[in-house]
């Protein structure tokens, strides 16, 4: 490793869960409101990785209110203050986009029940996710 | 104290501001640089500093470079350059990235990278013709001037011929962060050079 691969390496968060495309997740963002500082909680499917170590980045898509929003996090970035788990998808590709097509129950990906081997229970990564509105 | 500091290219990435921003760096190993000579305005008719960044072991030193050094009492380095002097800075001294504090803007200065012999397109950004549809011109400069008058072409016609591997400075990088213990300084934006080249790195002239 040369002295900006260990850079990059430093700047790697230790505690983020292990998460794969099609995984419903629970993403803790910092939202700063004038003088505030508070946490906002946004919730949907992992369509995409892309990047590597420090740079690398996560879309994830939900439909709010019958409209699809998508948000792109960097995932080392602070604001990102913790990513919770909450469903694991079976999916066989690496990009979902194709859920930008579909509606209803097109859009939904399938639960993973299998444990990919060597991959750690989102549950024993992640502290238990917290309840619906919370 | 100098004007500037050597360093070397590391390359590129991203840091996070305090918002979470993230920002494209460049990471230079700056300094720490040894002092190897000083100029003064009596007995050289002008004020300067030389610095001497990088080491070089002994067997790969030339004769000439290890006298030099060895006036100033010092191994032998790998890079010297010159600048100007601003106080009084012994020779020996050690100067380190701490001349530069986050949120200063400087310049830096390297040879870019050679590209070998290019044609106008990439080297002027010509726009060439279509690729396609029967046309027979695809990326040819086109007319150079006219005919009989002035029957020569123009001087500094831009034309095909080598690129890169010259010297260039980009102005008014701003300084994202330092760090003194590692001698590393992050610059905001892209350097010339290839990785592991040698840069200069200046006070900014324009921004202050």
């Amino acid at each position: 490793m040369n002295r900006l691969q260990r850079l990059n390496a430093a700047m790697v968060k230790k505690n983020m869960p292990v998460f794969e495309i099609g995984d419903t997740v629970r993403v803790h963002v910092k939202v700063v409101e004038g003088e505030k500082e508070r946490v906002q909680v946004f919730e949907g499917t992992v369509i995409s990785r892309k990047g590597g170590s420090s740079a690398e980045t996560f879309t994830v898509r939900k439909v709010s209110y019958g409209v699809g929003v998508e948000r792109i996090f960097p995932i080392h970035s602070p604001i990102v203050e913790r990513v919770d788990v909450v469903r694991q998808g079976r999916v066989r590709r690496a990009k979902l986009f194709y859920l930008r097509s579909k509606k209803g129950k097109m859009a939904r990906v399938a639960e993973r029940e299998y444990m990919a081997e060597g991959k750690p229970k989102p549950d024993a990564a992640a502290p238990e996710p917290v309840k619906a509105g919370a | 104290m100098t004007t500037g500091l050597l360093g070397q290219k590391l390359g590129m990435t991203q840091l996070f501001l305090d918002g979470g921003r993230a920002v494209p760096v460049t990471v230079i190993e700056a300094g720490p640089c040894r002092v190897s000579q000083v100029k003064t305005r009596e007995r050289d008719g002008y004020a300067a500093v030389q610095l001497a960044f990088l080491e070089l072991p002994d067997r790969k030193a030339s004769k000439p470079s290890r006298g030099h050094f060895a006036k100033a009492n010092l191994p032998v380095f790998r890079h010297v350059r010159e600048f100007r002097a601003s106080g009084d800075t012994p020779v020996g001294s050690t100067i380190t990235v701490s001349l530069f504090a986050k949120g200063e803007f400087v310049d830096v200065t390297g040879v870019s990278k050679g590209k070998g012999f290019q044609g106008v397109m990439k080297r002027h950004h010509f726009r060439g013709g279509p690729e396609t549809h029967g046309s027979m011109f695809h990326r040819a400069p086109g007319s150079i001037g006219s005919s009989s008058s002035p029957s020569r072409v123009w001087k500094n016609m831009r034309m095909a011929g080598h690129m890169g591997n010259v010297k260039v400075t980009t102005q008014a990088l701003q300084v994202v962060d330092v760090r003194p213990e590692e001698h590393l300084i992050f610059v905001r934006g892209s350097i010339p050079g290839a990785r592991g080249s040698l840069v200069v790195i200046k006070k900014s002239v324009k921004a202050s």
